[in-house]
């Protein structure tokens, strides 16, 4: 039975429960609704409730644990002798899951009959040779013990799939026949429901905590397993990145600085293009622009906001880059190798970062209380005076906050840098040269091909722990700097 | 009084004339407007710039050099073909000779040979072969066979290959182009709108002339169902918690700092959480759809979750203490009362959600929908949510990480139809604001 039936036949079972409580309560009261203590529909809906919420549950609790019991199981059948010197325990697992799903495609296929597949004493020879043939992928022979375990790992999936099925639908059917069993019309089904939709509503709204939690604890283990292979003060204070694909631990140089530093000079080149335009834009929307050219420029200089990434990478990379290298380039200034560099990153960054900045800024000068302008105007000053003077500096701290958070941004941002910026990693003072982020670099570390144990692999979680520290960390600060002094004018 | 503004008292006469004080003021005033519009400006030239070079880079990607080339085939040719060992190079040879006879009728001389031939089109004589095998009933009549011209060729008709830039090449040469310019003379090589773009699936990253962006379109659009069918209730129902029966206390602020967090998290994090918790430890498959699509709704989750308590805010009180007067239930109230009121702005933060989701790129990057080439198209598109696909945003960066450089054009190709579909979505956003929109 395959996972899509089951739901259904869930869904199925609940919707009876539904049908059959709503019109037990009406025969109960005799078609007489007033005197129910609920609307008919409350008590089908608390049958039908009680019936597919925990059954679902459950589906979903096994769905996730199976794989683990069964893994288990499976590895303590593999001894020690079993598994290779160059291999470890996890890639004989993942040869096993392999090997299990060529058995399948095998029977799929008719080149072995399903009890050959499952049987532990067939010939090893023809269920090896006949998985072959049906196209499996397979990195390695199998061995023996692999088939073996391949085959009580098929087993026992079979056997926890159908075990779900029925554990999944006799819940539901216990649970249609409390709710069944609990209809009358003195039931207070009303509450019952509602309190099982609030329940409901504060699962959803804890999604936000666990998907919190998740990146933690994925980052967080990772981060500890990369330690445990390369120390932390090397990885901290290393000023050489040099990650080696062959090898297997050692050789690699992986230190973050040089990331840190490409990271915080093509934020910054970003923050000095996005920062004066954004403003002064922001400070001619609100202050000096009419309405309609309001009406016009602010949704305009939004659509920038709207584009996503991976065009002002492409831009960067085929548009901004070839311009800055006519000009600062060998048969220019002379200054620029390469079509990427921190100023193409910097530069592009910069204008997706403008509308960022403006329509922040807009909203804080905005909120400066038009008392304070017009006391300014009283005394004879102008209106750039008045900007200048009284409500820049009310809306400094709203304006700092915005920065930061674009700071956070422009750290944060991936497509840009790995399109635009360049690959090598270096500790260089040039803005004309190729530098990397610690962004660009969680992405090619984690698109390789090395194995995810391998600290190569592994470093990427390190560099997104720091990575989400340090926005975090802005993003808190910015946002306590823009609550504290809003407070001021309110 | 003080001295200082008895020095500066009016000694001059009047307030009308101006003075030298006031005239300086007033250029001051006169530049820091300047500098504002000319920010404004910049921005929007900005966009300009970027609209151009999409536009210009990206419309090539959509037509594509045909060449069309009539050829009847006689029963005996056809046996003598199947004949022979090297069955497709006969065919080939035939083709040659027909290609010949009909620049000669036109009255063109050009030499050309078998192997410029294959740098122009490829191997033709597979194709040919393969079509009078499953259509023997047209042999003996013409037959006029449209063959796609490769991607240097097609490059040179753009002006994106020059004469200069394959002196080098071993793809294609010079000699070669003199042969483009006389097929192109004759009306033999014509340029149509190349379907395969928006209906195809990628290609070889040898073949930037067959690559398209069809299935990577259908990849998306699986992602999208499973946000929209995983973001919609969840987002509505954490916000209806949160904006209605919240009380004031520590779990309510912390769901409020997390969610405003995650608004605030890069997202290439959001990668890195599904490669750790739904590849490696719940073991769903790499390049599916619904990883893809699970990791774009987390992401997408605040945004909506911002937007629908923003408009359930908006519903005046006086709706509620109505509805709680004749006897709602809180319960009742807010479902059969507020959320209905409050369903255009829900709809329309969505929208703009999945918008921002569609064109979302490094999440996608980690949990491996990247370099994905779905050759089995369309078969492998029926059980789209855990078979391997590509998505758009992840198509575009394949293409632009590819060294021949026929691919950038597809990638800013790519990024037309992506703007496309965005702009469409933002669209619908804006009409349903507009026509739905209450003011209480």
């Amino acid at each position: 039975m395959t996972l899509l039936w089951l739901f259904l036949i869930t869904l199925a079972i609940a919707a009876g429960a539904f049908v059959l409580a709503r019109s037990r309560v009406l025969a109960q009261s005799g078609q007489d609704r007033r005197k129910l203590h609920s609307l008919p529909v409350y008590y089908g809906s608390n049958a039908a409730m009680k019936s597919a919420i925990p059954a679902l549950l459950v589906l979903v609790i096994w769905l996730i644990a199976q794989p683990f019991v069964v893994n288990n199981a499976v590895s303590g059948m593999i001894s020690d002798s079993a598994i290779a010197d160059n291999s470890s325990r996890g890639l004989v697992l993942a040869e096993v899951r392999r090997a299990a799903d060529g058995l399948d495609l095998a029977v799929a296929s008719g080149a072995l009959t399903a009890d050959q597949a499952t049987d532990p004493q067939s010939d090893f020879e023809t269920v090896t040779s006949a998985i072959e043939e049906s196209g499996a992928i397979l990195t390695s022979q199998i061995t023996e013990p692999v088939l073996r375990a391949a085959q009580a790992f098929r087993a026992m999936t079979a056997t926890g799939k159908r075990l779900m099925a029925g554990v999944v639908l006799l819940i539901a059917a216990l649970g249609a026949l409390w709710g069944l069993r609990e209809t009358s019309p003195e039931f207070r089904a009303r509450n019952v429901v509602e309190q099982g939709v609030r329940a409901l509503l504060i699962a959803a709204a804890s999604i936000a905590i666990l998907t919190t939690l998740g990146i933690v604890l994925s980052l967080v283990f990772n981060t500890i397993e990369f330690f445990r292979l390369y120390p932390a003060s090397e990885f901290f204070f290393g000023t050489n990145w040099a990650p080696s694909f062959s090898g297997r631990g050692g050789a690699s140089d992986l230190g973050i600085l040089p990331l840190l530093w490409g990271t915080f000079y093509i934020s910054i080149v970003a923050l000095i293009v996005a920062v004066p335009i954004g403003l002064f834009a922001a400070i001619y929307l609100s202050e000096y622009a009419s309405p309609r050219l309001r009406a016009i420029a602010k949704p305009m200089l939004e659509v920038l906001a709207g584009i996503p990434t991976i065009v002002y990478g492409l831009f960067a990379l085929l548009t901004v880059g070839p311009l800055l290298v006519s000009v600062f380039g060998d048969e220019g200034l002379g200054w620029m190798q390469a079509g990427t560099a921190v100023m193409t990153a910097g530069l592009v960054m910069g204008i997706m970062l403008i509308p960022f900045v403006s329509s922040l800024s807009d909203d804080i000068i905005n909120a400066v209380p038009q008392s304070m302008r017009d006391g300014s105007y009283g005394l004879g000053a102008t209106q750039s005076e008045t900007i200048r003077q009284v409500v820049l500096p009310a809306a400094l701290p709203g304006i700092v906050g915005a920065i930061l958070l674009a700071a956070s941004r422009a750290i944060g941002e991936t497509m840009i840098v790995v399109l635009g910026a360049g690959a090598a990693a270096r500790l260089s003072l040039n803005p004309f040269d190729a530098m990397t982020t610690v962004t660009a670099k969680i992405v090619s570390q984690l698109t390789g091909d090395s194995d995810f144990a391998s600290p190569e692999a592994l470093v990427a979680f390190a560099l997104g722990m720091t990575l989400f520290v340090i926005t975090l960390g802005l993003n808190v600060f910015a946002l306590y700097i823009v609550r504290t002094y809003r407070e001021q004018y309110e | 009084m003080t001295d200082a503004s008895m020095d500066s008292a009016p000694t001059k006469g009047r307030l009308t004339t101006v003075d030298a004080r006031t005239k300086k003021r007033n250029a001051a005033e006169k530049r820091f407007k300047a500098y504002g519009l000319t920010a404004i400006l910049i921005g929007l030239f900005f966009l300009v710039v970027l609209a151009v070079s999409i536009l210009r880079s990206g419309l090539p990607a959509f037509t594509q050099a045909n060449v069309q080339v009539e050829f009847t085939l006689s029963q005996d040719e056809y046996d003598a073909a199947e004949g022979q060992m090297l069955k497709t190079k006969a065919y080939e040879n035939l083709f040659i000779a027909a290609l010949e006879n009909q620049l000669e009728e036109r009255g063109l001389e050009v030499d050309f040979d078998a192997a410029a031939i294959e740098r122009l089109l490829g191997k033709t004589g597979g194709t040919i072969r393969e079509f009078f095998l499953e259509n023997p009933d047209r042999i003996g009549t013409p037959v006029t066979f449209d063959l796609a011209a490769s991607s240097r060729v097609d490059g040179y008709l753009k002006g994106r290959v020059t004469r200069e830039s394959v002196v080098d090449s071993r793809f294609l040469m010079v000699s070669d182009l003199d042969l483009v310019d006389a097929l192109r003379d004759a009306g033999i090589i014509t340029s149509g709108f190349n379907w395969n773009f928006i209906t195809g699936s990628d290609s070889g990253v040898d073949n930037p002339g067959g690559a398209g962006i069809g299935v990577s379109v259908i990849g998306s659009f699986f992602m999208m169902l499973v946000v929209l069918a995983l973001s919609l209730p969840i987002g509505v129902a954490a916000s209806i918690y949160l904006e209605e029966f919240a009380p004031q206390n520590w779990f309510t602020d912390l769901i409020e700092v997390n969610i405003s967090n995650l608004a605030a998290v890069p997202s290439i994090v959001f990668g890195i959480l599904g490669l750790a918790v739904f590849i490696q430890f719940m073991h769903l498959p790499q390049s599916a759809p619904l990883v893809g699509g699970l990791v774009l709704t987390l992401m997408t989750l605040p945004t909506i979750i911002i937007s629908t308590r923003a408009s359930l805010k908006s519903v005046p009180p006086s709706i509620r203490e109505a509805a709680l007067g004749v006897g709602a239930s809180k319960m009742q109230t807010v479902f059969h009362h507020v959320l209905p009121l409050a369903a255009p702005g829900i709809l329309t933060g969505t929208i703009i959600g999945l918008a921002q989701a569609l064109g979302e790129t490094a999440p996608l990057l980690l949990i491996g929908m990247v370099g994905f080439i779905a050759r089995a198209y369309p078969e492998g598109v029926a059980s789209g949510f855990i078979d391997p696909n590509s998505a758009m945003p992840a198509q575009i960066y394949t293409w632009a990480s590819r060294a021949d450089p026929g691919f950038y054009e597809k990638a800013w190709g790519g990024i037309i139809i992506l703007l496309i579909f965005l702009l469409t979505m933002n669209i619908i956003a804006i009409i349903l604001r507009r026509r739905f929109e209450r003011r209480w």
